[in-house]
């Protein structure tokens, strides 16, 4: 059943000069963190510098309760992707293996071919390119194969704990503190 | 206006705007955080230069369009955003090889290229897979809490971790 409203086209016009704004937003704030430096991004995955996983996570500290008020007062609606275990674990898995082979991810190779990182441009655009070619050319054999098994559709945390959704973001948030806390204090 | 000239800011900082940065896309643009299903319509794209308008016949080209979308518009902001701020603190610079590579693989040109495509390969696959990237899933489908984002995002550091040990571990 989610196979059937997937498949309905998703483009849109909305105002594109406001991505484009966005997006230097974006890869201003990527550069002055130093994502877009594979060094960076290597030294996290080696697990020396927390750097990634900081913004990361402060993003979500942040982006957070702000996303979930907007939503109550009407503001904005959520834009949940369908899930299955298919799709995120191994999709997950295999994504890794690229990231730190690349030493970048789809957001800040764009950052680093800003910042005039040369293997990010001539080598990793177009590998990302062919490997997202390869998948549209297989998806008719997987969508209704490995894509459904231990599908959830858009299952949320609050949901699947059957509790009020700030049940789940006050100790969430906690929690993230609590480990920014622990980072600094073991000099990370 | 020192701030803008710094190389570095904290990543708390960093973080901290991309969360109201996320705040803004939802509101005025309907829209969150996400790269890579640009990759999938670039590709689409290029696959029609040659192959003409059968391509939009395709399944996954009926899902993603291979047309220029906001989220292609914001792809490009990035690289602006990023030069702009290098250029500003003076950390734009032309590389090949960064250093953690040449540290084990030395500093040929063609071996850490190679591994960029090859790389790039398995990362636009896996993100198509996976309907997402570090900031698809990685962050704007974890701050909504979804489940398959946050299952994304802990498989994408499992996967990069293992990967990145088996390259720098020592084997080599």
């Amino acid at each position: 059943m989610t196979v059937q409203k997937e498949t309905k086209s998703k483009i849109d016009y909305r105002p594109l000069w406001l991505g484009l704004l966005f997006g230097i937003i974006f890869g201003f704030l990527l550069q002055k963190g130093g994502v877009t430096k594979y060094d960076v991004i290597l030294g996290q995955l080696l697990l020396r510098d927390f750097t990634v996983l900081k913004i990361m996570m402060s993003a979500v500290v942040v982006g957070m309760p702000g996303v979930f008020i907007m939503r109550k007062l009407g503001l904005i609606e959520f834009d949940i992707k369908f899930g299955s275990l298919g799709k995120n674990v191994i999709g997950g898995l295999l994504f890794g293996l690229g990231f730190a082979l690349l030493g970048f991810c789809p957001g800040t190779i764009a950052g680093a071919v800003g910042n005039g990182y040369l293997d990010a441009t001539v080598g990793g655009l177009i590998g990302i390119v062919i490997g997202s070619g390869l998948f549209a050319a297989i998806f008719p054999k997987v969508r209704n194969g490995i894509l459904q098994w231990g599908d959830y559709g858009q299952l949320t945390l609050p949901q699947l704990l059957k509790v009020n959704e700030w049940v789940v973001i006050v100790p969430l948030s906690a929690l993230i503190i609590a480990l920014f806390v622990l980072l600094e204090v073991n000099g990370l | 206006m020192n701030w803008l000239t710094e190389v570095r800011w904290s990543p708390y900082v960093v973080g901290a705007g991309i969360g109201i940065l996320s705040w803004l896309t939802m509101l005025i643009s309907k829209k969150t955080l996400g790269c890579s299903t640009t990759f999938a319509r670039t590709a689409g794209m290029l696959e029609k230069l040659f192959k003409g308008k059968q391509v939009d016949e395709k399944p996954y080209y009926q899902k993603v369009q291979p047309k220029v979308d906001w989220q292609f518009m914001l792809v490009i902001g990035i690289i602006i955003g990023s030069f702009v701020s290098a250029s500003l603190s003076k950390d734009f610079s032309w590389e090949w090889v960064p250093d953690i590579w040449a540290a084990t693989f030395g500093t040929n040109i063609l071996l850490r290229l190679g591994a960029a495509v090859l790389g790039g390969i398995l990362l636009g696959f896996g993100a198509r897979w996976a309907d997402g990237c570090t900031s698809g899933h990685g962050i704007s489908g974890t701050m909504q809490l979804s489940v398959g984002s946050w299952l994304s995002a802990i498989f994408f550091f499992v996967g990069g971790i293992a990967m990145a040990f088996f390259l720098f571990g020592g084997l080599f």
